[in-house]
């Protein structure tokens, strides 16, 4: 399999606290890969650096091929690789039809084209079907970051990044926002996930890395390390 | 029959507040700052308007296009050149480089045009209108009333239906996350400017039309006060620029009217102040929420 994103030796920081310092993973086209890790580990960080919203200072991030380290944080999704921040961050004032509008922006395809992505993203999330023209704002969490994920979708992504979609969500729309993330790359799109819910994460995913204060210290297959003692211990609580 | 004479003069003053208001509250909205150079624009609309009519001899509705354009180009300069270096800085920073800024426009003005106030002749050209009750209205005031409703309406159509018009309130309500989005920050940024700078060239030839002493200091006071405005409205609100501006023009006309003169200026900001203590968000804005 082709690597779809390949992140080398990065280093983040913010003013003098060293965020990052010098991480090193892949992504393989169609895999589901998983950043595991507490509060403050830099998992957030390596998300916002991959999309150009923050700086990096060394290292390098490739996207199929194409070195991005350095690129304009705009111009990132018309390569394909979109991201769901963290908190959602849907836009409030804007109606449900409108932030997915936003998610197309930089589509230049025809509007039948953007309209087939409309109707798929309408399938896997028919809630947002329901409410379409009302206001983002006035959604519930598990609404919002329903849409959230269907705004990032209508960009037609290669490559989904997910910054903790289980975040403040009751544990059957954890579920079945973890459904949707399947079916999804069920269809194609490869997923770099971001999660504090290890068990959750480790479940769907083929690959994951377990990050330490701004250090990758394990990785490997998700099942051996859902099995792994340290791993059990650390972030799955038994 | 006195009092719809000062209200109608009220409603055309406060439609140009509400134009420059717009400016200013779209600034803010998008770019997190209050750009008090606004105020200058409008003065250097003024000058160009008077310019391009008496110099050139150019028709009333060119020179007003002409002025447009030249203000455009000022206001897309002044926020790459003085703002956009300080993005990442203090806001207090950028308040001060604009504080410099409307300086800057005055003093260049004074000497490029001299401290001598011009005559400006009138962008209009349409007779005025007598209703039944012998209450004249004059060709600037329905001009300046229909202009204003058309751009007010032009724009909330511009903002609330056009992609562009969504992109700029995704820039408005979360940059991060509207760059996610494919969206360059800064060429919205410039835009605002562009839109907000072309609406203060109109406001100046209305204004110039109506009150027709041009000097350096024109645009000072209508650009603080079309702020206040803004901020009576609830800054970062569209429709609250708009009503905020109106409103201000009414007060601002019945109190020369009924109350006296010289306490015009003092009335409005009693108002202001009345509003902010009961709801500090303005009329119509809303509360922002601050991110965890």
């Amino acid at each position: 399999m082709a690597k779809m994103l390949e992140v080398r030796d990065l280093h983040v920081s913010y003013g003098a606290i060293k965020a990052i310092k010098g991480i090193s993973f892949d992504v393989e086209e169609g895999e589901i890969v998983t950043l595991i890790g507490a509060n403050g580990a830099g998992k957030t960080t390596t998300l916002h650096a991959i999309s150009a919203l923050q700086k990096s200072d060394a290292g390098s991030i490739t996207f199929c091929g194409k070195d991005i380290t350095h690129m304009e944080a705009h111009k990132i999704i018309k390569l394909g690789l979109a991201q769901v921040p963290e908190g959602r961050r849907v836009f409030a004032g804007l109606t449900v039809q409108q932030n997915l509008e936003m998610g197309a922006y930089t589509r230049v395809d025809s509007a039948a084209e953007i309209q087939k992505d409309y109707d798929k993203v309408f399938e896997w999330l028919p809630r947002l079907k329901e409410r379409r023209r009302q206001q983002a704002g006035t959604l519930s969490g598990g609404e919002q970051q329903m849409l959230a994920i269907g705004r990032a979708l209508m960009s037609k992504p290669r490559m989904l990044l997910l910054d903790e979609p289980s975040m403040g969500l009751s544990p059957l729309l954890v579920k079945e926002i973890f459904r949707i993330i399947r079916e999804v790359n069920k269809s194609g799109v490869t997923v770099l996930l971001v999660e504090q819910n290890a068990k959750m994460a480790l479940d769907i995913a083929n690959r994951a890395y377990v990050l330490e204060t701004g250090l990758v210290k394990m990785e490997g297959n998700a099942d051996d390390l859902a099995n792994n003692i340290e791993v059990r211990k650390a972030y799955l609580g038994c | 029959m006195d009092f719809i004479k000062y209200l109608i003069t009220g409603i055309s003053l406060g439609s140009v507040y509400a134009i420059i208001a717009l400016g200013y509250t779209m600034v803010y909205g998008i770019a997190k700052m209050l750009n008090f150079a606004h105020g200058d624009v409008i003065m250097v609309g003024g000058y160009m308007t008077f310019i391009f009519m008496n110099s050139l001899g150019m028709p009333a509705i060119l020179a007003v296009l002409g002025a447009m354009v030249v203000c455009t180009v000022l206001g897309i300069v002044i926020e790459r050149v003085a703002y956009k270096p300080l993005r990442e800085a203090s806001s207090l920073a950028v308040l001060i480089t604009a504080i410099g800024v409307s300086y800057l426009l005055q003093n260049l003005a004074l000497i490029i045009w001299g401290s001598t106030p011009k005559s400006f002749p009138s962008v209009v050209s349409i007779d005025p209108i007598v209703l039944p009750g012998g209450i004249t209205i004059s060709g600037e005031t329905i001009v300046t009333v229909v202009v204003s409703a058309l751009i007010m309406i032009g724009l909330t159509l511009f903002i609330n239906k056009s992609k562009l018009g969504h992109a700029m309130q995704a820039v408005a309500e979360d940059k991060g996350a509207a760059q996610l989005m494919g969206i360059n920050v800064n060429a919205t940024i410039s835009i605002t400017f562009a839109i907000g700078s072309a609406l203060a060239a109109v406001a100046g030839a209305l204004l110039c039309s109506s009150y027709p002493l041009l000097q350096p200091t024109t645009g000072a006071m209508p650009g603080i006060r079309a702020f206040v405005a803004a901020v009576f409205g609830g800054i970062g609100s569209i429709p609250g620029a708009m009503l905020g501006g109106v409103l201000l023009g009414i007060i601002e006309s019945l109190t020369k009217a009924y109350i006296s003169t010289e306490l015009s200026d003092a009335v409005v900001f009693a108002m202001l102040i009345v509003v902010l203590l009961v709801k500090p968000t303005g009329l119509l804005g809303k509360k922002i929420s601050e991110k965890v």
